[in-house]
This record gives structure tokens, C-alpha cells and sequence, in this order.
């Protein structure tokens, strides 16, 4: 199900600080989070945020067409690596 | 014969389930079509007049999107969720269900054929 229009999108309100001021400042640095669950919004684009995976840090360059999904979408959790004789396929 | 955006209708179909022939139009929207133009849901393809037929036309082109923008549309979105790097885009490169379904068994609507795997050890029943 998705979420109530008149609650608007989650956006992990630290964060949202943080982008926000990156946007002012106009400064290109990296924004570490955890925070998977958060909406991309129209602030985010054009800058880097390094999102979590349960692991380490995968730096995510936001774009005009990311709005609106979600930061995790980005930084997958899981590794596949292939079954035994898929010699054709080695997708990432 | 009647004629809709490149596809030929069958003749003896009744009218709403005709319309279903084209792709992206399915019983819902060809009763509205056919509500719009006041033809009955009933009267065949083959009766339809050729005044019915293009008010038919006009009315699909007006407010439907079917069959070649339709289907470019969806690869479209699709090329967009690939191009964007995002969950479903990667299952999509893949060719595995995109909607989080298990993979361990069957999903083979999006996997296609099974590929047995030679040497593979049987299951040892217990």
C-alpha cells in the first residue's frame, strides 16, 4: 500500500537538513546515510549521497529522474555472483 | 471490415469485446468508447455503419493511447528504471521479477525455459 498524499514523502528530517544547506552552500561533499527509506525530493538532484547498504557507503549521483524513488533503490543490498556454468550472463 | 489503429476487428465479435482486440483497450474502456459514441455493447462489429466506425476512431484517438505509442511508452519507462540504476531497473537488466517475488522456485514467466544445469547433484530423498 502506498503512502497517505497528505502526510507527503518521508524524508529523514537530519538529512533533509543537511542537503539543504549543502544546496546553499554550494558545495560539492558527500552526504553519508543511513537513512534508505528516504524520498528523493527536487532538492536532492545533482549532488552525491553515499547510502548505506548494510556494509559500506555506495555513492549515489542524483538525478532528475531519481525524484521520487526512494535512496535504497540505489545501493543494493545483495552481491549475485552467477551460478555455476551461467558463463554467458555476468550481470552486475 | 472494420479497421482501428492498424488492426483489423474480428467481424462476428459483439461490439465491447471486439474493441478488446486492440492493444490497450480492454472491456472497461471499450464500453466507455461505445457508451460515448451510443452504440450497444451488443451490436456486432459487422453492423457497425461507417458513420459509427469513424466516431469510434475519433473518439480512441481523442482520449486513448493504444498499440505502437502505448507499447513505446511502456519500454520507455522501463529503459527509465534501467537508465537510473534503481532496484527494478537492475531486475529488469537481469530478467528477474521486478516486483519482489521469491526466485528460488517457478518465476519462470520472467525467467523463461528452465536451464538444467548438468552434473547438478539429485536432492537425496529422506
Amino acid at each position: 500500500m502506498s503512502r497517505s498524499i497528505k502526510k507527503g514523502p518521508y524524508i529523514n528530517y537530519k538529512l533533509e537538513k543537511k542537503v539543504l544547506q549543502l544546496a546553499d552552500s554550494k558545495k560539492k561533499t558527500v552526504i553519508k546515510t543511513w537513512s534508505r527509506n528516504s524520498m528523493i525530493s527536487p532538492e536532492f538532484v545533482g549532488q552525491t549521497i553515499a547510502v548505506h547498504n548494510g556494509n559500506k557507503f555506495i555513492p549515489v549521483y542524483v538525478t532528475e529522474n531519481m525524484v521520487g524513488h526512494k535512496l535504497g533503490e540505489f545501493a543494493p543490498t545483495r552481491i549475485f555472483r552467477s551460478h555455476a556454468g551461467n558463463k554467458d550472463k555476468a550481470s552486475k | 471490415m472494420a479497421r482501428i489503429a492498424g488492426i483489423d476487428l474480428p467481424k462476428n465479435k459483439r461490439g465491447e469485446i471486439g474493441l478488446t482486440y486492440i492493444f490497450g483497450l480492454g472491456k472497461s474502456s471499450a464500453r466507455k468508447i461505445l457508451e460515448e459514441a451510443g452504440i450497444s455493447y451488443d451490436k456486432k462489429v459487422q453492423d457497425w455503419t461507417d458513420d459509427e466506425l469513424t466516431k469510434i476512431r475519433n473518439i480512441i484517438n481523442e482520449k486513448f493511447k493504444v498499440e505502437g505509442s502505448l507499447r513505446s511508452e511502456v519500454q520507455l519507462n522501463i529503459k527509465r528504471l534501467m537508465d537510473i540504476g534503481c532496484y527494478r531497473g537492475i531486475r529488469h537488466r537481469s530478467g528477474l521479477p521486478t516486483r519482489g517475488q521469491h526466485t528460488k522456485n517457478n518465476a519462470r514467466t520472467r525467467k523463461g525455459k528452465k536451464k538444467t544445469v548438468a552434473n547438478k547433484k539429485k536432492a537425496v530423498k529422506g
